[in-house]
């Protein structure tokens, strides 16, 4: 029984001016939207091709051998090379433990009371704090305090510092996705709780968590704020062979040539393509891992 | 209220006994001042509506509820005499004795033979795992459906296999009182047999809770039924006493409403 | 209460209910260990703030409160020096500033493509693309913003310096562009779809239901997003070490050399300054300021975060 409003919506049912207008706001926001995106895109598309551009014609094998050097046609990438090697293990070795230790309290320890919660909230902005920062604390504890000097082991515990509250985030979130029940089953088998969290939950969160590391340690790899605090002489041409060498990274020897002048602009580019590559790499194992063990349940 | 001390168990010591058992989960009461006796052996089923507080009440007997920070438990449950709320009970010791079957059934991610054998393991007990492990499959009337292939996934069983599992699992251990919570209400109906026979079975060596929506498995199961309103515990008696002939207004309505 | 059925314990299962010595103090020490390592978090919070306050503490027995805070120069290496953090704060904010013009709007309309308009197929290629684009290191920015967009910007406003602002800005918003976008996407899709339902039976248009339902409904998320991405710029270091300058000034003309706090602290940091300087305390003086500034921004974005449910993600 049409009304009266129902007569007038009858009306404009039909192409109106306002309608026009509707419809055409609606595709200008569509583009707008997808021009807004592809900014994105292009931006990504531009820089790796500046990058390559730039810098492939120095990735020759010398480029890898060779230390550092004067001669920008003598210059190589093996001392930043195992130098983030050495940086990027012993911040693994570190951190992990102790990110998965945390992340088990939280997770399946830790009663729900405000100083948890502190602890929590704590991590997640510890996760957010500028990198700088963490080179200032490491600065003034490692290298100072602690008299350990611009060595690889100051860098490496500043790096851990950094990386660990990501890591703790990452571990947490795959312990949470270990299935209720489990635990309930476990538990009222008469198991204790670190028997389950052994057997149970563990196991299953494995994959999640060293995943969720790899990927936390690749964000490690690219770090150069820090470690500019830490440990960054001008010329580093040696790998370090003990935990008190001085030492260098990638992310330091590109930042190095970018600041040397034109001539090594070219070789900043090739160890961008480097730790680009490196980082992919460190990517596409972690989901490679992570896509088997979760086919594997 | 009835009062459960009623009930004559033949003289025996019951094997638990709630004693003005209450449960809060924050504001809202969820089992008010419950008192009863478990009988030995024998099933009993707690029957009520959504809600009523069986299943919190089921999870006071072998301190479940504890995992769950919000549940603030009060009262005492006295297994063999002992409070197993006591501080200096061990918790993981009442639920070996005490042994818990899901409404879901939910077996480890693991074969068959290591889901029954994590118990024991985790138990330390003595003796031979691999015999403890089929005399827990034999129990459960699940053995000859699965020794030969003990070492497959669990996962790969039927859910009615799966749940009979789940039985095995908790026999493992050696408990004395098993409690189950609608242990059959995933399964399709001759599963559900299955099951209700191997209950049978089992109520001769174990005392038994059942915690079921299904009135007539409480009927044909069960020796005692006890019914729950709102957390309150309104009556609680033989079967028998309860289906047919209940004493309170509330029992005869919800057994009437049901079964009507 | 007692029992009327008496107490006697069994004979035979007489084996007690009693916590066994040894498994509870295992358990007890594997918990305390597990603590611990949540522990070191605090002690990691609480080194920042012992170590940057009481360096800080020292800074301002030399130098008053007011010139911190009100002084426009800063010059602290120099002969004749002035402490005031106002250049390099502005040349922060700037950044920053210049970074959110550029990404948060770019951002929440490639959150709003996401969410709303791209189907699965086109979001499943262009997730990982912005994915890429957060995980590449900010060196890496820094030589982009450098060798590329400074002589862009130099081609086309011929009086732009080498070391600038405007390049540092433009490259740090596409540096935080996927954060904006990646957290308003989560925001958006968090939407109820009875929401959108709603709104189209009442004849609405896509761009409609959108704007005035989708994106007012996660409208927390995404400030929280614009937030969170804010501090981000503001706390970027290498971005803005490598392109844009180390001269302290409070000129606002985004085509000349600035120095932002991050910048400074690098240049100090690099420097061999002996420790327990008036040079070297400036360094934590300018670090405290940094630290405390986007801890407010972080703290505010978490809170409003958490506030709405953390997030878009379902958990079980």
């Amino acid at each position: 029984m049409p009304d009266a409003r129902e007569r007038q919506r009858g009306a404009g049912l039909g192409a109106g001016p306002k309608s026009a207008r509707r419809r055409r706001e609606d595709r200008q926001i569509r583009l707008l939207a997808a021009l807004a995106t592809l900014i994105g895109v292009v931006a990504l598309l531009v820089l790796l091709l500046d990058v390559v551009a730039d810098g492939w014609r120095y990735l020759t094998p010398h480029f890898f051998f060779n230390f550092a050097s004067r001669f920008p046609e003598r210059a190589g990438i093996r001392a930043p090379l195992l130098g983030t090697i050495w940086v990027v293990g012993l911040t693994g070795i570190l951190s992990f433990p102790v990110s998965v230790g945390a992340a088990i309290y939280l997770e399946e320890y830790a009663p729900r009371n405000w100083f948890t919660t502190a602890i929590r909230t704590n991590i997640a902005n510890l996760a957010g704090v500028p990198s700088i920062v963490y080179g200032i604390l490491g600065l003034a504890l490692f290298v100072r305090f602690l008299g350990m000097g611009r060595s690889v082991l100051a860098g490496a515990l500043t790096v851990s510092l950094l990386t660990m509250p990501m890591m703790i985030m990452a571990a947490q979130e795959a312990i949470r996705a270990v299935p209720r029940d489990r635990r309930l089953a476990a538990f009222g088998l008469g198991a204790s709780r670190w028997q389950v969290v052994r057997h149970q939950v563990l196991p299953y969160a494995l994959p999640g968590i060293v995943t969720g590391a790899i990927l936390a340690l690749s964000r490690a790899v690219g770090e150069a704020a820090p470690l500019l605090m830490i440990g960054y002489l001008t010329f580093i041409a040696f790998a370090p062979a003990g935990l008190g060498d001085p030492f260098t990274v990638l992310p330091l020897q590109i930042f190095s040539w970018i600041t040397r002048g034109e001539e090594f602009r070219g070789l900043a580019a090739a160890a961008i393509l480097v730790l680009l590559l490196l980082l992919l790499g460190m990517n596409v194992v972690a989901i490679v891992l992570r896509n088997r063990f979760y086919k594997g349940k | 209220m009835a009062t459960v001390y009623d009930i004559d168990f033949g003289g025996r010591l019951p094997a638990l006994e709630a004693q003005e058992v209450s449960v809060d989960f924050g504001p809202r009461e969820v089992v008010k001042d419950v008192s009863m006796a478990i009988p030995a052996n024998g099933v009993v089923a707690l029957v009520g509506a959504s809600g009523c507080g069986k299943t919190t009440l089921l999870k006071c007997f072998n301190r479940m509820n504890d995992l769950n920070p919000e549940a603030e438990v009060r009262g005492r449950v006295l297994f063999r005499g002992q409070d197993v709320y006591d501080p200096a009970v061990d918790p993981m010791e009442v639920r070996r004795r005490i042994g818990m079957v899901f409404q879901t059934p939910n077996p480890f991610p693991q074969s068959t033979f290591e889901n029954v054998a994590f118990g024991p393991k985790v138990s330390r007990m003595e003796g031979d795992l691999f015999q403890t492990v089929e005399d827990a499959l034999r129990k459960a009337a699940l053995w000859d459906e699965v020794s030969d292939r003990l070492h497959e996934p669990a996962l790969r069983l039927s859910s009615g296999q799966q749940q009979r599992l789940c039985i095995a699992r908790a026999l493992a251990v050696g408990p004395e009182v098993l409690l189950m919570d609608e242990p059959a209400s995933e399964l399709d109906p001759q599963a559900t047999q299955r099951v209700e026979e191997l209950i049978h079975d089992l109520r001769e060596e174990f005392a038994i809770v059942l915690v079921t929506h299904n009135l007539q498995q409480a009927a044909r199961v069960s020796d005692y039924t006890a019914f729950l309103d709102n957390g309150v515990l309104v009556e609680y008696g033989p079967t028998e006493a309860v289906f047919t002939n209940p004493r309170e207004p509330s029992t005869e309505a919800f057994i009437t409403g049901r079964f009507a | 209460m007692t029992s009327p059925y008496g107490t006697e314990a069994s004979t035979d299962r007489d084996r007690s209910l009693i916590r066994s010595g040894t498994r509870q103090v295992k358990e007890r020490v594997v918990g305390a260990l597990f603590a611990a390592c949540a522990g070191i978090s605090v002690l990691v919070t609480g080194g920042i703030i012992v170590i940057l306050l009481s360096e800080t503490l020292g800074f301002f027995s030399d130098v008053s409160l007011l010139e911190f805070f009100t002084e426009t120069r800063w010059t602290p290496l120099f002969r004749e020096k002035h402490f005031g953090i106002l250049p390099l704060l502005t040349a922060s904010v700037q950044v920053a500033a210049g970074a959110a013009i550029l990404a948060l709007p770019a951002g929440l309309l490639t959150a709003v493509f996401l969410s709303e308009y791209a189907g699965p197929r086109l979001r499943s290629v262009l997730k990982p693309v912005l994915e890429v684009l957060a995980g590449i290191p900010t060196v890496v920015y820094g030589y982009f913003a450098l060798t590329f967009v400074t002589p862009a910007l130099r081609a086309v406003f011929p009086g732009t310096e080498i070391f600038n602002a405007a390049a540092a800005a433009i490259v740090l918003g596409i540096m935080v562009l996927p954060t904006v976008s990646s957290l308003s996407e989560d925001a958006l899709r968090a939407v109820p779809g009875a929401l959108r339902e709603a709104a189209y039976g009442l004849g609405a248009t896509k761009a409609e239901v959108t704007t005035r339902v989708v994106v007012p409904a996660g409208l927390s998320g995404v400030i929280a997003s614009f937030i969170l991405a804010l501090s981000r710029a503001f706390g970027e270091t290498m971005v803005v070490t490598i392109a844009a300058g180390n001269s302290p000034s409070l000129i606002l003309n985004p085509l000349e050399s600035i120095q932002t706090m991050t910048a400074y602290i690098v240049q100090v940091g690099l420097g061999e300054a002996s420790g327990g300087t008036l040079e070297y305390r400036t360094l934590f003086a300018v670090g405290m300021t940094l630290f405390t500034i986007t801890l407010a921004m972080n703290w505010l974005g978490l809170r409003i975060r958490s506030r709405i449910g953390g997030g878009g993600h379902a958990r079980r």
